[in-house]
């Protein structure tokens, strides 16, 4: 028994893995590129306060084309120009991109903890656990995404919390769908059986035994989900129906000054670009990931 | 087939019925505030409570449920409240607006998307292949507002090509229609182009296709005639299902457009808590859904023979 188990290599610890784990990513291009673009936008948000010229809600000199020196006293250039109240779209663009960093990772967590709880449950119990499991995602997923949030954000009004219940409500059910039908794959392994007759209790063997070993797809799914979810937010905002002003969010941004884009084009593009490519940067991460995947 | 029909339709039934209820409980949350939508803020109290007590809105929960559904069912979609007519005056103009405007699309999308699919999956992993799939990528990031923003800034402020609304006040005019398309398409063709792609490529690696090219038949024919039959049954399920995401898409792209479709009557009736307006709507667009996804999986279920004979 003892000589078995000095055969067993240590496992390394969690750090180290993590670690060669983005040494992985190299193999892919694609994936590299995506995760620079989302490391720029992280870098961006973290150090909002340091890299952004201006503070994002003060109103300087309104309607400024992009390149344009500031007259007042501090000086300084406004490199995208200044909106329609004066302020500097550079800066908010900035700490716009805390708005989306912070709703958007938090809104997908919640959606895959939901997902995957009722995903592993109706996988690995079946019956009519996953009769009823199922049905409900059905219904939720036979409506229209965004005639959804609509109508929930319309009924229980925009916040910063609302947004959050409506994209997991919204998510759940998708996430659910994909968790069940690896946990039907994956409840016939040997491993399994050996947990159940260790006699392990069924919450220990979906979260500890079976959830892991799920991880490979979900994580491609994660990335593409997260890019839906950035979308979500800035349609939201595009539509009147994001957070309240004056929090500078793109899709807020967009639709404050969409109507002015014949004279002042500015104002709206570069809010435009900005969210284009945090989903860009996701997109081509869970591509690279998923190449990398396949691979192996 | 026969069973499998009626039991589809009668799983399409339930859900609509299922959906009718929790778009009905969900609206119905405070019926204090629909009295004060219709009156108007300065209504008093008793007003209120008069209108509330007309209205049946006194009535059980259960009761006003069936009643709602009873009437939708017979044709009677309610009043609405912002603009004072009946549901069915505004929104089979606005539902044949949005149809023009999703046929458009999917007539200019399909083509193109398999088309390109075909295309990257007829050699996996080649450059032709690559460059494809990185292409639909790029084009599916941009979201639908930003495409919007971004085009009508090249097209019509900048060249002065296009209209930059399309409210059709002058009658139908098709120039008004190719922006609204434009968006939409290049934001859905990617992900069909790319189920299309995944589909072909794994017909490519079947034995009948190996045995077709051994036998040296023109590459040509071993696509056109034996590759392609196959790989389209897959693109067509997506196809179907993409409609849902289309009615998505219709809302930010009649928002942006002024476009007096379906979408835009949605996102306004939802602002203006025009109850029955939602509700029908709600309704709509929940009745497209589920019956594509139906039609989606009868439709597959015919296409493959293996499934259809077994």
């Amino acid at each position: 028994m003892a000589d078995v188990a000095a055969d067993i290599p240590k496992r390394e610890p969690l750090i180290l893995r993590i670690l060669k784990s983005f040494v992985l990513l190299r193999e892919s291009g694609v994936a590299m590129i995506g995760a620079g673009i989302i490391v720029f936008w992280v870098l961006m948000a973290l150090f909002a306060p340091l890299v952004a010229p201006f503070p994002p809600n003060a109103t300087l000199a309104p309607m400024l084309p992009p390149f344009s020196p500031f007259d007042g006293p501090e000086g300084g250039t406004f490199w995208l120009g200044t909106d329609h109240i004066g302020r500097d779209i550079l800066s908010r663009i900035i700490y716009g991109s805390q708005t989306v960093l912070i709703y958007a990772p938090i809104a997908t967590v919640c959606a895959y903890a939901v997902g995957i709880l009722m995903g592993v449950v109706a996988g690995y119990k079946g019956g009519w656990w996953d009769d009823i499991l199922s049905f409900v995602a059905n219904l939720i997923l036979s409506f229209p995404v965004l005639v959804l949030y609509v109508i929930i954000i319309a009924t229980v009004g925009a916040s910063g919390i609302n947004i959050l219940i409506a994209i997991t409500f919204a998510s759940a059910p998708g996430i659910m769908r994909i968790v069940r039908g690896l946990v039907l794959d994956l409840r016939t392994r040997d491993y399994v059986a050996a947990a159940q007759t260790r006699g392990e209790s069924s919450m220990w063997i979906m979260l500890v035994e079976i959830l892991p070993n799920a991880r490979g797809p979900l994580i491609v799914d994660a990335c593409l989900r997260l890019g839906y979810v950035t979308i979500t937010i800035g349609v939201l905002g595009f539509l009147g129906l994001g957070l309240p002003p004056p929090n500078p969010d793109w899709g807020g941004m967009i639709n404050e000054t969409r109507t002015m884009a014949q004279v002042f084009p500015w104002m709206s593009v570069f809010p435009c670009l900005a969210i284009s490519s945090l989903v860009l940067g996701l997109n081509l991460l869970a591509d690279g990931l998923r190449e990398i995947s396949i691979k192996d | 087939m026969l069973v499998f029909l009626a039991r589809r339709l009668a799983y399409m039934a339930l859900t609509m019925l299922v959906l009718s209820l929790i778009v009905f409980l969900v609206l119905e949350f405070s019926p204090g505030s629909i009295a004060t939508k219709v009156l108007g803020p300065y209504s008093s109290e008793e007003q209120r409570a008069i209108w509330l007590e007309e209205n049946g809105y006194n009535e059980p929960l259960f009761v006003r449920y069936f009643d709602w559904l009873g009437g939708f069912v017979t044709g009677d979609l309610g009043e609405s409240i912002k603009y004072k007519v009946p549901v069915n005056d505004i929104l089979w103009d606005r539902l044949a607006n949005t149809g023009i405007l999703g046929l458009a699309t999917f007539l200019v999308m399909i083509p193109l998307s398999l088309t390109l699919g075909v295309l990257a999956g007829m050699k996996e992993g080649s450059f032709q292949d690559r460059s494809i799939s990185v292409v639909g990528i790029v084009f599916t990031s941009v979201p639908e507002f930003a495409s919007a923003v971004l085009l009508s800034t090249i097209f019509v402020f900048g060249l002065g090509l296009l209209p930059g609304t399309s409210g059709m006040t002058d009658g139908f005019n098709f120039v008004e229609l190719i922006l609204p398309v434009m968006v939409l398409v290049l934001y859905d063709f990617g992900y069909v182009a790319r189920m299309t792609r995944a589909s072909m490529a794994e017909v490519m690696t079947t034995h009948y296709i190996r045995t077709a090219v051994l036998k040296g038949l023109p590459y040509r024919v071993v696509i056109m005639k034996h590759a392609l039959r196959n790989a389209l049954i897959a693109p067509f399920t997506v196809i179907m299902l993409q409609i849902n995401w289309l009615l998505s898409g219709v809302i930010v792209v009649e928002f942006f457009f002024a476009y007096k479709g379906f979408g835009a009557l949605l996102l306004e009736a939802s602002l203006a808590q025009d109850i029955y307006v939602i509700e029908a709507c709600a309704m709509v667009a929940v009745f497209v859904a589920v019956s594509t996804q139906t039609l989606a999986d009868i439709g597959y279920t015919y296409l493959n023979p293996r499934i259809r004979f077994s």
